[in-house]
């Protein structure tokens, strides 16, 4: 199949569509908007639904009719947006049912600004909105990933009747890189014993998230969670880069996975053994990865586009048997290659230590910025 | 004369609202006193003659808890 | 109607299929069971069961999806309009309708109704009017009437400092989306009558794809209000009616053309 250049939002659109998305419901929010752009003029065009929402809450309540009915629905926004989406997203996850959304990261806390970050990690991964769910997270580190986990994130929203998110920011959304389309999925002729759709020819059914005893409310959490066991045990998904030979380990998801691995081929060109893992899928986060490569490295640096939220996953996957250091830029800023080189440098340097916060101590490194 | 008729109350679901004997235009329902329903009402009855099954009760019953017969007159009786 | 025939007897009236045979929540002489059964008694008439699909609000209605014997889903609050406007874009030959209370509608889930009028979505909304917020306790509405006593206006709604009803119904007839909105009444039997008339007039709107329909219902709350069945009744003739008219406030031509 022919490569096409195009910009990573609207590749994500047409991604979705391939995989048979059948509605998509949206709000205009800078960096997404272009996939609401998209899908403007793709959805209407094929005959499916496309409707531009009065807000964000507007549009994932149309995303959770719709998913009702079982088909393939979606929908896309930038941080401040998905905070408001938050409440739909964990009415959706206490219905079981499966859905589909794009988060084009932004700046942050409050409006922000419009520039990339990776701040939304706690917001996905952790929760954010009300009761115990765990949605799947996916964060791509190019447009053609952006494209691949958009359609798995369909797959295993169905697999699982979960929420599953593609975990996107700013850069990712915005810039223009060759990529290769998945063919065009045909739509879905049937519909799942739980999805509503009319009674016609068999009993009546409802969907609710709510369960007034706690007794039943109790055995839902369980379902849930033990179906977030069966996610663990069979969707995590990460990236490995020179780590045969690796004393020393970068990681970092999504566009900072992206950047320090331009610092570890550098970092590589000048000798040191250092290696890159790249979690693909942040939820379920890749603990063992982590757990394993303690006994073998003699440091990991942790970077991110946030005040280090990956970073609290990653020690508890190392249990603080490793040292690790951290390095992020914040507020929209992308870091530079060379910036994460420096920080190879330095953790190669030593000394390091396992006492202590890596947070502190990056905090207390730039103390002198403001 | 007028049609004669009469109501079934479903006691499972009337919670003795006494909406129906209030618009009732004949004034023939009441609540039944000596006897309450599964929930604790006191469910309504008819207490004397003269329903004409007009249905008023059970067009103003929150409950859909009446069920409403009229005797056919003469001209419709299917013959026996 | 169904008649079912005896040799001595035609049945008049029998509670409608569309009913599940679950026993209501709602407290005795509480108009949701009215209007309830008013909806089931028009689909029946239709036979649209089989192709129907209920959106539950939150508040006294939250469990309206267990009297409803067809399919049913069940928003947040204030968002039914939003999800029912999901479900009908997928699946445009279904009937979809929200059962919506005051709170629900007119205040934290304005901005969804106004914009599914807005679009002329092809859906139903049943707007339950009780002037207060039933499901906790009986606190100010968005249409709790000016000087009207509830739990967090006790010494009477005070325009103020808190504002004034919205009528709904005269909003939303602005929009050139809508096309079917009345005001309906619960309060005797001859306004049942038009208020089933009227139910029956928004799902004709909706089978024949002429776009939103909304008929408010004024109800009663004899729990919250303080007052038995009957006394909220005429509360509700004397009190509420005057400030809420009755009547149809948006009839598209299309629509003022459907015979019943």
């Amino acid at each position: 199949m022919a490569r096409e250049l195009m910009k990573g939002n609207e590749a994500v659109a047409e991604a979705a569509v391939r995989a048979g998305v059948e509605a998509y419901f949206g709000y205009p929010i800078t960096p997404q908007t272009e996939l609401l752009e998209y899908m403007s003029r793709r959805m209407p065009e094929l005959g499916r639904a496309f409707v531009q929402a009065e807000s964000e809450l507007g549009a994932i309540n149309m995303v959770y009719g719709a998913a009702c009915t079982g088909k393939r629905v979606m929908s896309s926004s930038s941080s401040p947006g998905v905070s408001l989406m938050l409440e739909g997203i964990s009415y959706i996850a206490g219905t079981e049912i499966p859905m589909v959304m794009v988060d084009v990261m932004r700046g942050g806390p409050g409006l922000g600004n419009i520039a990339p970050a990776q701040a939304d990690y706690n917001q996905m991964v952790h929760g954010g909105g009300h009761g115990d769910y765990r949605p799947i997270v996916l964060a791509p580190a190019s447009v053609q990933e952006s494209v691949d986990l958009t359609v798995l994130a369909f797959d295993l929203a169905d697999k699982y009747r979960s929420v599953a998110v593609v975990l996107t920011d700013g850069s990712l959304g915005q810039m223009m890189e060759p990529c290769e389309l998945p063919p065009m999925q045909p739509l879905k002729t049937s519909f799942p014993e739980w999805s509503v759709t009319g009674s016609e020819g068999r009993e009546r059914r409802s969907l609710s998230s709510i369960n007034l005893d706690p007794s039943m409310q109790e055995e839902m959490n369980f379902r849930l969670m033990r179906r977030w066991q069966e996610v663990e045990a069979n969707e995590v998904r990460y990236k490995e880069y020179f780590m045969d030979d690796a004393q020393f380990v970068v990681t970092g998801f999504g566009s900072s996975g992206r950047v320090a691995l331009t610092a570890v081929r550098a970092a590589r060109a000048e000798g040191i053994k250092v290696g890159l893992i790249r979690p693909i899928t942040v939820n379920p986060f890749p603990i063992k990865v982590y757990a394993e490569i303690v006994k073998k490295v003699e440091g990991i640096l942790v970077v991110e586009m946030n005040a280090g939220q990956m970073l609290e996953d990653v020690l508890a996957a190392t249990k603080y048997q490793t040292p690790i250091e951290f390095f992020a830029r914040m507020g929209g800023i992308v870091p530079f290659p060379d910036e994460v080189l420096n920080e190879i440098h330095r953790m190669v340097k030593g000394p390091l230590t396992t006492e202590g916060h890596p947070r502190d101590r990056w905090l207390n490194r730039t103390a002198h910025k403001k | 004369m007028p049609p004669k008729g009469r109501i079934v109350v479903n006691e499972m679901y009337c919670k003795g609202c006494e909406l129906c004997i209030a618009s009732c235009p004949q004034e023939v329902l009441a609540l039944a006193n000596d006897h309450i329903t599964a929930k604790g009402y006191h469910p309504a009855t008819i207490i004397a003659e003269g329903c004409t099954g007009c249905a008023i009760c059970s067009i103003v019953c929150p409950e859909a808890a009446i069920t409403v017969y009229r005797e056919k007159t003469g001209a419709n009786r299917i013959p026996a | 109607m169904a008649l079912n025939e005896s040799e001595m007897e035609t049945m008049v009236y029998e509670r409608p299929e569309a009913l599940t045979n679950g026993i209501t929540h709602y407290c005795p002489g509480c108009t949701h069971g009215t209007a309830h059964r008013l909806i089931a008694e028009v689909i029946d008439e239709m036979g649209l069961r089989d192709k129907t699909i209920g959106v539950a609000s939150v508040g006294c209605s939250v469990f309206a999806y267990n009297y409803f014997d067809f399919d049913f889903v069940q928003a947040p609050h204030g968002r039914a309009p939003a999800m029912a406007t999901g479900v009908k874009r997928v699946l445009p030959d279904r009937i979809v309708m929200t059962y919506q209370g005051d709170g629900d509608l007119a205040s934290i889930g304005m901005a969804e109704i106004v914009h599914a009028a807005a679009r002329g979505e092809n859906i139903s909304v049943f707007f339950l009017n009780n002037a207060n917020y039933g499901m906790t306790g009986g606190q100010m509405a968005p249409t709790t009437l000016p000087g009207q006593k509830t739990t967090s206006s006790p010494n009477g709604r005070d325009v103020e400092t808190q504002g004034y009803p919205i009528k709904v119904s005269e909003l939303l007839s602005t929009l050139d989306g809508a096309s079917y909105v009345v005001r309906r009444s619960l309060h005797d039997a001859k306004n049942i009558r038009l208020a089933k008339k009227a139910i029956r007039m928004a799902f004709e709107t909706q089978v024949r794809g002429l776009g939103f329909s909304m008929v408010e219902l004024l109800s009663i709350c004899p729990t919250n209000w303080g007052m038995t069945p009957l006394n909220s009744l005429q509360w509700l003739e004397e009190k509420m009616v005057p400030y809420y008219p009755l009547g149809d406030y948006k009839v598209h031509p299309a629509v003022a053309e459907i015979k019943i």
